[in-house]
């Protein structure tokens, strides 16, 4: 079955495959940016100890984590044009990824942060060092190494979680392999394509995530 | 309010689909979590053992599922296996699917555990006149279990949120109920808020149970 593809039409069809590349790239790099921001601010929020700060951030994480990021999807996708706010299908999918991959990144910053002992917190405090810089000085250039490996791995799982958007009509990877496989009734050619594209950014991906952690465990050594 | 309040309404008159999808849901997570499950745990142990052969032919199986969506996973067990002729509906489809995704990520759950297993047990029951098999019964996997039961959890939990994308085939899951709810009461708010309750309701607990066993 597969020694027989139709590399002719998959040549053919190759433009928009790599239209789809860049739009899935495009789409996870910006939601993963928005990740950042949202899991730093969570994150952040969480480590308080004043309940109506901790709180909500709290809850953001865990109602995010016990629920599926196509009904995320669905939420905002017909949720709000009953708000009278119409936006194009793509921001819709950015955003969805965003506050879904939001509350994992702050789950990996914070374990990040609460493995750091708590002798060296308390050694700042005696020192006279405020809580910026305890944090600055002494927490986050230890906690950071550790969490890019599993930051990483967000971004993996934000990468193939972006395919979802092809059910609300947004064109990239997995779409593009649907046009060939509907288009030309040649399922075998377009998913098979598709899945190589995705292998290739989880390859690298992984590479790169491998490459680190070498680098980090010989930094360790010294 | 009143809008809202006969919204309310209108979406409870279908109670008797989101039961149905909820059935679904339950089902077909239940069948790749048993499924799969097994099966990592074999691949898992043939992953962490002395065959390279073997290790690395599973090495590259797992790669390529843990490396593309589960929605296009989907799609390929879905479109592709009726062009080798097996037609399979979409609860079939989605099952095979979601075990075999399950097996791959368990898999390199297991063989980590096996492999986190300290090499001077290994090599004490083997001084012992153990046998490779009665080592891995005995030593390795009693260990190991224990180790790998809060990813397990873990893992169980994706399952159960990734079989949404069976709706994508036309399965009638949770989502779908919702996807079909939201056609005739337009508030996609309310409705989908009501489908996360449910997903909530069943996820949340094993997400506690997995960092309450972490910890102990």
């Amino acid at each position: 079955m597969l020694l027989n593809l139709n590399f002719r039409v998959i040549g053919e069809t190759l433009p928009d495959f790599w239209t789809g590349l860049l739009a899935t790239l495009t789409i996870s790099l910006t939601a993963f940016a928005g990740a950042m921001v949202l899991g730093v601010i969570a994150c952040a929020m969480s480590l308080q100890q004043r309940a109506w700060i901790k709180g909500p951030a709290m809850a953001y994480v865990d109602v995010i984590r016990a629920t599926p990021l196509l009904a995320q999807l669905y939420f905002l996708y017909f949720g709000l044009p009953s708000l009278e706010v119409r936006l194009p299908e793509v921001a819709v999918g950015i955003i969805a990824l965003a506050l879904n991959s939001g509350a994992y990144v702050s789950e990996i910053i914070r374990s990040g942060i609460i493995a750091i002992p708590r002798g060296q917190v308390e050694a700042g405090v005696s020192s006279g060092l405020s809580y910026w810089q305890q944090m600055r000085l002494i927490i986050l250039p230890q906690a950071v190494h550790p969490m890019v490996s599993p930051l990483i791995g967000q971004a993996i799982v934000l990468v193939k979680d972006s395919s979802l958007l092809s059910l609300i009509s947004v064109l990239e990877l997995t779409r593009a392999g649907q046009a060939l496989s509907n288009d030309r009734f040649m399922p075998v050619e377009g998913l098979a394509t598709t899945a190589v594209f995705y292998l290739a950014i989880y390859l690298a991906l992984k590479l790169g995530a491998g490459i680190w952690n070498q680098r980090y465990q010989r930094m360790q050594r010294h | 309010m009143e809008f809202f309040l006969e919204q309310l309404v209108a979406i409870a008159q279908y109670y008797p689909v989101v039961l149905k999808g909820l059935a679904v849901t339950l089902a077909v997570s239940l069948t790749s979590i048993v499924v799969g499950g097994a099966l990592g745990f074999v691949l898992g142990i043939g992953r962490a053992g002395k065959n390279s052969v073997i290790r690395l032919a599973i090495g590259a199986y797992t790669d390529v599922f843990r490396g593309t969506p589960v929605l296009v996973q989907i799609f390929v067990v879905y479109f592709i296996l009726p062009e080798a002729g097996i037609e399979l509906e979409p609860f079939a489809a989605g099952a095979i699917a979601l075990s075999n995704i399950t097996a791959c990520f368990v898999s390199e759950i297991v063989a980590s555990a096996i492999a986190a297993v300290p090499r001077g047990q290994v090599e004490a029951a083997a001084s012992a006149g153990l046998t490779r098999f009665q080592q891995m019964r005995f030593v390795i996997l009693p260990q190991a279990i224990k180790m790998v039961i809060p990813s397990l959890v873990g893992q169980f939990v994706l399952v159960i949120k990734d079989s949404s994308v069976v709706s994508a085939i036309g399965l009638f899951d949770l989502t779908r109920s919702g996807w079909v709810i939201v056609q005739s009461v337009p508030n996609g708010f309310l409705v989908f808020s009501l489908v996360g309750v449910f997903y909530f309701f069943i996820c949340y607990p094993l997400i506690h149970l997995s960092r309450r066993i972490e910890r102990n």
